[in-house]
């Protein structure tokens, strides 16, 4: 079997893979030891621990996997995305701005089923006054000023948000819809910070 | 300054952090969050004159020369690698593999192991709270403090002669690139890009020797926020928090392969000894 069928292989069931043969695999003893010395605690179990598809294939690639593999996955990606059933991806800005300034949730210290917010300030730059921003990701002031405000754009946004995996296997953003980090409503809310011509993001 | 105005000083300069942004005002901010760590590095030098993790040192090396424990024994017989009661430069050659264990052991962990064997302390009891508060230092932080002081100013040199050695160096660099969890984190996700930050929060690219010496800098470290004295044991323990995972068991050996892989990557950078943090 060539590389990228064994890759395929193993993103598409892991489980099913054994591990190789010789317990000198640095990466399965890295798995296995944190599994032993980890411990779950409020709302973080040790299944957190298991590597989905995307996560086996970027990890075994170090970010950077082949071409057609990571097409292919990002289409399984995509096709789990769940738009909303009324159709609208634009909420109120007002709100996604404190959903975009709050970093809470999925942490052993959060409350479970609280919603969390977005954290997305941590990486990206967004409205023009918060001067407390990371830069872990892409600058996004003047977002849709910049890059249009219709329909595909906005599908464009809340997928992105939803699952950021669907269009780049390995980006380094969470899948917040993905993996119930942010409900439907608050994606719609930060769509519309990105995408309303009267959120301060577009002034 | 006397330690008391100091406080208060960086007490202040805290509270005035983040700097609020002016109403409607949009200025250049990437040049103004540098300018503020600037501050803040002029604060932490004008605070390291007269450091309080240095009162911790004390009490750490009195910990260390009292008979102590059920066995009522002090600490001076114990061997940090460099012998029985060698204290001076061990912090700086930790990681290391020790033979009486047959594992590879970072500070916290042998400071602990020689507490237990020695002293004969209950180590189950010594995991139970073992994080500084408001109100408690645990003895093995005030202990590691004073450990990690007696090598002030030497290089970092974590030997990497045995199997073992460089197993956990090699464990440590796998579990740094090990993304999983709600948000794909891995520790790289933050620590592995030059010139990155959180929010306002340099972060240090922990794969290259010169910035990896920045993840041992100041550790253990008197922190600002909350007032409270911590180690290395405890600011891994909150990275894993904040990467989404669940809890690090203290001392555990996933901990000390990641502490291995920082020290070997700060190999040959002076440690400057406890200090603040903010």
């Amino acid at each position: 079997m060539n590389r990228l069928a064994l890759l395929l292989v193993a993103a598409l069931a892991p489980w099913t893979i054994a591990p190789p043969a010789g317990a000198d695999d640095p990466r399965t003893e890295a798995a296995a030891t944190l599994k032993r010395d980890l411990k779950p605690r409020g709302i973080t179990t040790l299944d957190l621990l298991v590597e989905d598809g995307v996560q086996a294939v970027c990890n075994r690639t170090d970010d950077k996997p082949p071409k057609e593999l990571a097409q292919r996955l990002e289409q399984d990606q995509l096709a789990g995305i769940r738009w909303p059933a009324d159709g609208k991806l634009v909420g109120d800005w007002k709100s996604g701005e404190r959903i975009a300034q709050n970093g809470r949730g999925m942490t052993w210290s959060d409350p479970a089923g609280t919603p969390g917010g977005g954290s997305c300030y941590n990486c990206h730059r967004i409205g023009p006054e918060e001067t407390s921003f990371g830069s872990i990701g892409p600058s996004l002031l003047q977002f849709g000023k910049l890059r249009g405000y219709g329909p595909d754009m906005q599908r464009y946004v809340y997928g992105k948000i939803y699952n950021a995996k669907a269009y780049n296997l390995c980006s380094l953003m969470p899948r917040f819809g993905h993996v119930g980090a942010l409900t439907e409503q608050q994606i719609k809310d930060l769509v519309a910070l990105l995408l309303d011509p009267a959120s301060p993001v577009n002034k | 300054m006397t330690r008391a105005l100091a406080l208060c000083a960086a007490a202040a300069f805290i509270a005035a952090l983040p700097v609020p942004p002016a109403a409607g005002q949009s200025k250049p901010p990437a040049v103004e969050r540098d300018a503020t760590t600037e501050e803040f590095e002029k604060f932490r030098a004008v605070l390291e004159a007269d450091n309080p993790a240095e009162l911790f040192e004390v009490k750490g090396e009195e910990l260390w020369k009292t008979p102590r424990g059920p066995k009522n024994a002090s600490l001076a017989a114990c061997d940090l690698g460099l012998g029985p009661g060698v204290v001076k430069g061990a912090y700086v050659q930790l990681p290391r593999y020790f033979a009486d264990t047959g594992k590879v052991m970072d500070a916290e962990r042998r400071i602990v192991h020689c507490m237990v064997t020695l002293q004969g302390f209950d180590a189950a009891a010594l995991a139970k709270q073992p994080f500084s508060t408001e109100t408690r230092t645990p003895d093995p932080v005030a202990l590691t403090t004073f450990v990690a002081g007696q090598s002030r100013g030497m290089k970092i040199a974590p030997p990497q002669s045995l199997p073992q050695e460089r197993a956990a160096f090699a464990l440590g660099r796998e579990i740094f690139f090990y993304r999983a969890g709600s948000y794909d984190f891995s520790c790289a996700s933050c620590h592995g890009e030059d010139g990155k930050r959180i929010r306002t929060q340099q972060l240090p690219n922990l794969t290259r020797p010169e910035q990896a010496i920045r993840g041992y800098q100041g550790w253990p470290g008197y922190r600002m926020t909350g007032g409270v004295m911590h180690t290395l044991q405890w600011r891994l323990n909150d990275c894993f928090r904040q990467q989404r995972f669940p809890e690090p068991e203290y001392l555990s050996d996933s901990l000390t392969a990641l502490l291995t892989y920082l020290a070997v990557n700060a190999k040959g950078q002076v440690y400057k000894g406890p200090g603040i943090k903010r």
